[in-house]
């Protein structure tokens, strides 16, 4: 099985090559700071379309709440930093001094016990992953066990995705309300909000994306990634082969949560701010449109799913904000009606020909048959 | 005695908020239905339902104003007309989008509910673009004014009562065609077995658009009740949406009555807590309770026993 499937194909190792070279070369060469630091925010959306693409994508799963777990990730990180710029030095003007600004306007006086570990980075990086995985899990227990699935599951998440932005705005004093955490200011010690800190964030954001690349690549080529393929398809045969169908859903939901959870802990780091706008049901079916976009059943394409859509909204927003909900709606509907596997669809069926007419006799020929069929 | 209040008080303060909970009721009905019809009947996810309702709304808005400066004698019947107007165009939207867009994707649930995702954002933006961001408000004729004292603390609006009333009317119209009209007989034909309803002569595909447009004109009627109680503004059908859906779903897809019963379960448990806490966690903890019992019986309160 090995032999027969290698871990990238040629025309995937060039591709992961021009993307290492577009993200750690190109991007940083060409634009300014504050390019390169929405660019940044921009690739933090693309670990969660990636994982949108395994579990959507390789495994039918429709997540309408991935802005849970990237909002997730992201307070845990945003709590340890804000604790950092809440030492009783800064904050010395506040009635309680240490504790949050936003717990002190609202009448708070000692910290509420589950914000004291995350003082400790350690814990935090653990927390990062660690919170969104285990709320994960506890979703996808209860529903997969009982084999609910389809549009059944994506009503669930998107209603967890708004009852989390209801309770975050609701508890001010715990949360920071619809503000959110902001004014963050240092990791460790270290400045945040200097522009070289900004391209140092960029580039640790960058290698990170690649490396969950490479991850979500070895989940995509082993067996695993074949039964997730065969479960979309026909989930019985699978059950009745004698497999654990719900464990396997569980355990590439929680893999798609983690790999969201790592992208809003660097959005935090990067953006410097954490706010329930990125929690609720727009943003997390904003998350979908980028896989979508790029193509649900391509892993480089979310990358780019992600970076196009995100830059076409800040350059609409910028010119003709009123223009942007028609271009986005008429995204998701040509998505959809039209261009069923995004970009990469578009790639292998006009691009890669050519190319492979140009370069014949190097091996570019080869297609991957399982990708051909869209999902459902 | 409970706390401040005296027994007597309290009770009234109960019956109020159950009251109001009954308004809440009403509207989550009218819109539940319309949603029910499409995804219970035909495994449709409509996230522009929202904006159907709203355009709804939107048309009242306007026959209000038209009657109020062309026919000031008719003003009092203008809302009747309104609501047939309502029904009739957000009915000719959804039987349209039905044709341009959902018909091909009748195959693949998940894809129809982000295009329809997709069709919800292009009208908020039309009617924000057309219509203008800023909420708006009809006027409503004398005799839906004031409220009625029942004891002299219990007070019950008038217009609150007309749009129960209407709610109970529409609710019967929409049993009776389900259930009692030839009409609704191939609906429920075409549900339980597509091929075998076409065999025997069904214009399958014209069910379809018929169902699709039936359930966005309630929504265009929920949409003008909606307007005697509260003000329109291009993003409030979004508001409701999720609560919607997990009325449908909570009530069991498919079942008219588990729709009613789900929806008047959320209403009051929402309307009664948020007595005795705040609203936004009066709110938290209603989805919370609904999403986990969805969690340990998925198949909703009223299922149907269907052997898949």
């Amino acid at each position: 099985m090995n032999f027969a499937n290698p871990f990238f194909t040629r025309r995937e190792w060039a591709a992961f090559a021009i993307l290492a070279v577009l993200l750690i070369l190109v991007f940083p060469a060409s634009v300014d700071a504050f390019r390169l630091n929405l660019i940044g925010k921009y690739l933090t959306y693309a670990f969660v379309a990636l994982g949108l693409v395994l579990c959507w994508g390789y495994g039918g799963i429709l997540s309408l709440g991935q802005g849970v777990f990237f909002g997730l990730g992201g307070y845990c990180m945003a709590m340890f930093l804000k604790l950092e710029a809440s030492s009783p030095e800064n904050t010395a003007i506040q009635s309680t001094p240490g504790i949050p600004d936003f717990m002190d306007w609202n009448q708070l006086t000692s910290l509420p016990w589950w914000w004291e570990p995350f003082h400790s980075l350690p814990f935090t990086l653990v927390a990062v992953v660690a919170v969104p995985v285990i709320f994960a899990f506890i979703i996808a227990f209860a529903m997969f066990t009982r084999r609910v699935g389809g549009v059944y599951f994506a009503i669930i998440t998107q209603a967890i995705a708004a009852i989390l932005t209801i309770l975050i705005i609701g508890q001010q004093g715990y949360t920071g309300g619809v503000n959110g955490i902001t004014d963050l200011r240092t990791m460790l010690g270290w400045d945040i909000r200097t522009d070289e800190a900004k391209t140092i964030l960029y580039f640790v954001n960058a290698c990170l994306l690649l490396g969950c690349l490479l991850i979500a690549q070895l989940v995509k080529i082993t067996k695993f990634g074949r039964l997730m393929i065969a479960i979309r398809d026909k989930e019985d045969r699978v059950r009745f082969s004698g497999y654990n169908v719900a464990g396997f859903k569980i355990f590439i939901f929680c893999f798609a949560a983690a790999l969201a959870s790592v992208g809003g802990a660097m959005f935090t780091l990067q953006v410097g701010f954490m706010s329930p706008s990125f929690v609720g049901i727009v943003p997390s079916i904003e998350m979908v449109i980028f896989a979508a976009v790029g193509g649900r059943l391509s892993l480089f394409g979310a990358i780019y799913g992600a970076l196009i859509v995100n830059g076409a909204k800040t350059a609409f927003s910028e010119s003709f904000p009123e223009l942007w909900l028609f271009a986005m709606g008429g995204l998701f509907i040509a998505v959809v009606m039209a261009f069923p596997n995004g970009l990469a669809g578009l790639v292998r069926s006009h691009v890669e020909p050519l190319i492979g007419r140009l370069f014949s006799g190097l091996g570019w020929g080869r297609t991957a048959a399982a990708d051909a069929t869209p999902a459902e | 005695m409970i706390g401040d209040y005296t027994y007597y008080e309290f009770s009234s303060i109960l019956a109020m908020q159950a009251f109001a909970g009954l308004i809440l009721f009403s509207v989550f009905v009218m819109m539940a239905l319309g949603l029910a019809i499409i995804f219970g009947q035909m495994g449709v996810i409509n996230m522009a339902h929202g904006e159907f309702m709203i355009l709804g709304a939107y048309v009242t808005y306007f026959t209000s104003i038209f009657f109020e400066h062309y026919l000031p004698s008719l003003f009092g019947i203008y809302f009747f007309l309104a609501m047939i107007l309502a029904f009739i165009v957000s009915g000719a939207l959804g039987m349209f989008v039905e044709w341009a867009m959902i018909r091909h994707l009748y195959k693949r649930p998940l894809d129809t509910l982000l295009a329809t995702w997709g069709l919800s954002l292009i009208l908020q933006q039309f009617y924000r673009s057309v219509f203008g961001a800023r909420e708006v408000g009809v006027t409503l004729p004398e005799y839906l004014l004031g409220s009625i004292s029942l004891t002299d603390i219990i007070e019950v609006p008038i217009n609150g009562l007309f749009v129960m009333g209407l709610t109970l009317l529409i609710t019967f119209g929409v049993w009776f065609l389900m259930y009692r009209s030839g009409w609704g007989k191939k609906v429920r034909a075409v549900i339980q077995n597509r091929v075998m309803a076409g065999a025997v002569g069904i214009n399958t595909k014209m069910v379809d658009r018929m169902t699709f447009g039936l359930g966005c004109g309630i929504a265009g009627v929920a949409g003008s009740a909606f307007t005697m109680i509260g003000s329109t503004g291009p993003t409030a059908g979004q508001l409701y949406i999720v609560d919607t859906f997990l009325v449908v779903v909570f009530g069991g897809a498919a079942s008219l009555l588990g729709t009613i019963a789900s929806a008047f379960t959320i209403s009051q448990a929402q309307s009664t807590m948020e007595f005795f806490m705040s609203g936004s966690m009066a709110k938290v903890l209603t989805l919370l309770t609904v999403v986990g019992i969805l969690m340990l019986r998925p198949q909703g309160l009223f299922a149907l026993k269907i052997r898949r």
